[in-house]
């Protein structure tokens, strides 16, 4: 499968008063074409950062991309004029939003909504558009399409409304959908249609999907690739299988072992992570992960681990990499 | 079951949340209702999982149980004596005893009081301890069960994590050495690796003060991890209630099957194995519920006289209740 973004060592910082804050700092990693590739980590640790980065969506001031590339189609996004990426968004690459509450306009209709879109880029006029919008509705399952053209935010439920965002983000036929915490404010019942309503889509239109959360249930079920962040790095990236069944990190040993699993009586005990994540302005040049590290050594301390090959496209940057078995198996 | 008193015992709650018109002259024109006749008991020392989506009712259960709320009818039994009978004066002794955290360690502790005077306070309303130095004592010691360090007793709410903040919303709960805390969400806001870490603390507390839990949540997983015994809501009603283990492994009603089903699992081969069956449709309004059985226009077993006839919630095994005439 051919490779259609590729992130290069992409730093995005944020100057604030209380000083820098390293929100993604040197990120590398490919979304091929078709493949569903998840984001996951904790709050703070960058990964809204890094989705916001790929289509220069970050608010500058305080927020500022600093350096890197971002590789789309053959063209590098920092590099484009910010006439040529207004085309790139919501026409090669769309976003849906967390909050379907707030991403849509309170005060515009349905259909003036899903058809901005279809005619700014596709140069649709009006009836078309209009036309194509209940397609689109219809398509993500949403009764009397045409009637609800005419209906306003309000009307529709939290899960409509998460519907009516992937239609938009749908409507100009993207080549990659980045879905930010797509389903957090959404009921489990309404979350599993969500998502399998996107799978479904994205199978079958062939469009790429970057799916941030925080849920490791969600990644499990729907993520061909998994890149996990802590403290605006990539610390390990690899296939579903590969991350789950054989982690090589110590903090996604320490993630996996802390969330509580449906499958599992009562009884076992969880082991958590000791500690809390670290302040993003007062990071040194070690491994940020070591004070809460169970396995940590000095030279954690000194210098940062590179990303280690594993097996076939499973990377992890931890200086304990190789012994990472056994050190799992004696504690 | 022995003779003996329930601890806390629940029978028909109804909470109906009359929805008014009118600007000057209100008038009442419809119910909203929220909880619609449930009943349960929660022995000593246990925990009970309360699940369901949102508006389903299991929070107004909780404010009904700490008569935050006045309910419209039923009995609130807490040591054999009816809550709901009680006078404001009476109820002091009981509101020691019964204690809530809540979901939002944000919005929910004052961010204008230091820590230590947040934990001082109750003990002082209460008379627990008079004296100022021995209640100074009393807040360190509270912290430090919590995991925190006394030193915080001198620092405001934004001074802290979400995960040490929820840690002070349970601080202050123990202040009345309570013997049932009402759980209210109170760890659906923390990341998964501090999660872990207030659930271990909730669970140790219980052991360590004999303490019974009621625990609210949406999320199954966490339910299925604390509680012994879980109950399942659905639009104001219990439609199941069992033994935790006994629930997840042989869900009986369909919306509890459905409920499981969307609930994804942190294994890629589990969830390979898994069947994703969907269930369509959404929540309807409390306002205006569907006829009979409340679950019957999204459940894949319905027949016609789903529609009319009320389910009666039974015993289908030992300990294991349903609400469904179609098992």
């Amino acid at each position: 499968m051919a490779t259609l973004l590729q992130v290069r060592n992409l730093t995005t910082q944020f100057f604030t008063s209380s000083g820098t804050v390293r929100a993604v700092d040197n990120i590398t990693f490919d979304v091929d074409e078709g493949e569903t590739v998840a984001v996951v980590g904790e709050s703070g640790c960058g990964k809204s950062v890094s989705a916001l980065s790929i289509l220069r969506l970050v608010p500058w001031p305080p927020g500022k991309i600093v350096g890197g590339s971002i590789n789309f189609m053959g063209q590098d996004l920092l590099e484009m004029s910010n006439d040529d990426i207004r085309r790139v968004r919501g026409r090669e690459i769309s976003m849906v939003f967390q909050e379907p509450m707030t991403s849509l306009n309170p005060v515009l209709s349905i259909g003036l909504q899903l058809t901005e879109t279809m005619q700014h880029h596709l140069g649709l006029s009006p009836a078309q558009a209009l036309k194509r919008a209940a397609e689109l509705l219809e398509m993500v399952g949403i009764s009397e399409p045409k009637r609800r053209l005419a209906q306003f935010p309000h009307h529709l439920s939290g899960g409509m409304r998460q519907r009516v965002m992937i239609a938009v983000a749908l409507s100009c036929e993207p080549k990659l959908i980045i879905a930010d915490e797509p389903t957090t404010a959404l009921d489990v019942t309404i979350q599993a249609q969500i998502l399998e309503l996107m799978k479904d889509l994205t199978k079958r239109l062939g469009v790429a999907l970057v799916v941030i959360t925080h849920n490791l249930g969600v990644v499990a079920r729907y993520a061909d690739r998994v890149n996990v962040m802590y403290a605006g790095k990539i610390i390990e990236m690899g296939s579903a299988q590969q991350i789950y069944h054989q982690p090589h990190h110590p903090y996604t040993l320490g993630l996996l072992a802390s969330v509580p699993r449906m499958d599992q009586p009562r009884g076992t005990r969880l082991i958590p992570i000791d500690g809390q994540p670290p302040d993003l302005t007062r990071l040194d040049g070690g491994c940020a992960f070591r004070p809460r590290c169970r396995f940590a050594v000095d030279r954690c301390a000194q210098e940062f681990p590179p990303l280690e090959n594993i097996d076939s496209g499973h990377v992890s940057a931890c200086w304990r990499v190789k012994e990472i078995n056994e050190l799992k198996n004696a504690s | 079951m022995t003779n003996a008193i329930p601890f806390v015992q629940i029978r028909n709650l109804k909470m109906h949340f009359p929805v008014t018109e009118g600007v000057v002259i209100q008038r009442t024109t419809a119910h909203v209702k929220a909880v619609d006749g449930v009943s349960f008991e929660i022995p000593k020392g246990e925990t009970l999982g309360l699940v369901g989506e949102s508006g389903c009712g299991k929070t107004t259960i909780g404010r009904c149980i700490l008569q935050l709320e006045t309910a419209t009818e039923g009995e609130i039994l807490f040591e054999g004596i009816d809550l709901t009978q009680l006078s404001q004066k009476e109820l002091v002794p009981t509101r020691a005893k019964i204690q809530v955290i809540f979901q939002d360690p944000y919005s929910s502790l004052n961010p204008r009081m230091k820590i230590g005077n947040m934990l001082d306070e109750p003990i002082r309303v209460h008379g627990i301890i008079t004296d100022k130095v021995k209640r100074k004592e009393r807040v360190r010691e509270l912290l430090s069960i919590c995991g925190l360090d006394p030193r915080f007793s001198d620092s405001y709410p934004h001074e802290m994590s979400g995960g040490q903040r929820q840690r002070v919303g349970i601080a202050r709960a123990l202040a009345l050495n309570p013997e049932f805390i009402i759980c209210d969400e109170a760890v659906s806001a923390l990341d998964v690796s501090i999660q872990a870490q207030v659930i271990n603390l909730l669970e140790d507390l219980r052991e360590q003060f004999n303490l019974t839990y009621l625990f609210i949540a949406h999320d199954l997983s966490v339910v299925r991890h604390i509680s012994n015994r879980v109950a399942v809501m659905y639009l104001g009603k219990l439609v199941e209630l069992a033994e935790g283990n006994e629930l997840f492994d042989n869900p009986s009603h369909p919306y509890t099957r459905a409920l499981l089903d969307a609930v994804p699992i942190p294994d890629p081969q589990a969830e390979a194995e898994r069947a994703h069956s969907v269930i369509q449709g959404e929540i309807p309004s409390p306002m205006n519920p569907p006829s009979g059985c409340v679950f019957h226009p999204r459940c894949p077993l319905a027949v016609d006289s789903c529609r009319n006839e009320i389910p009666e919630f039974r015993q289908t095994k030992t300990g294991h209740w349903v609400a469904c005439n179609q098992i």
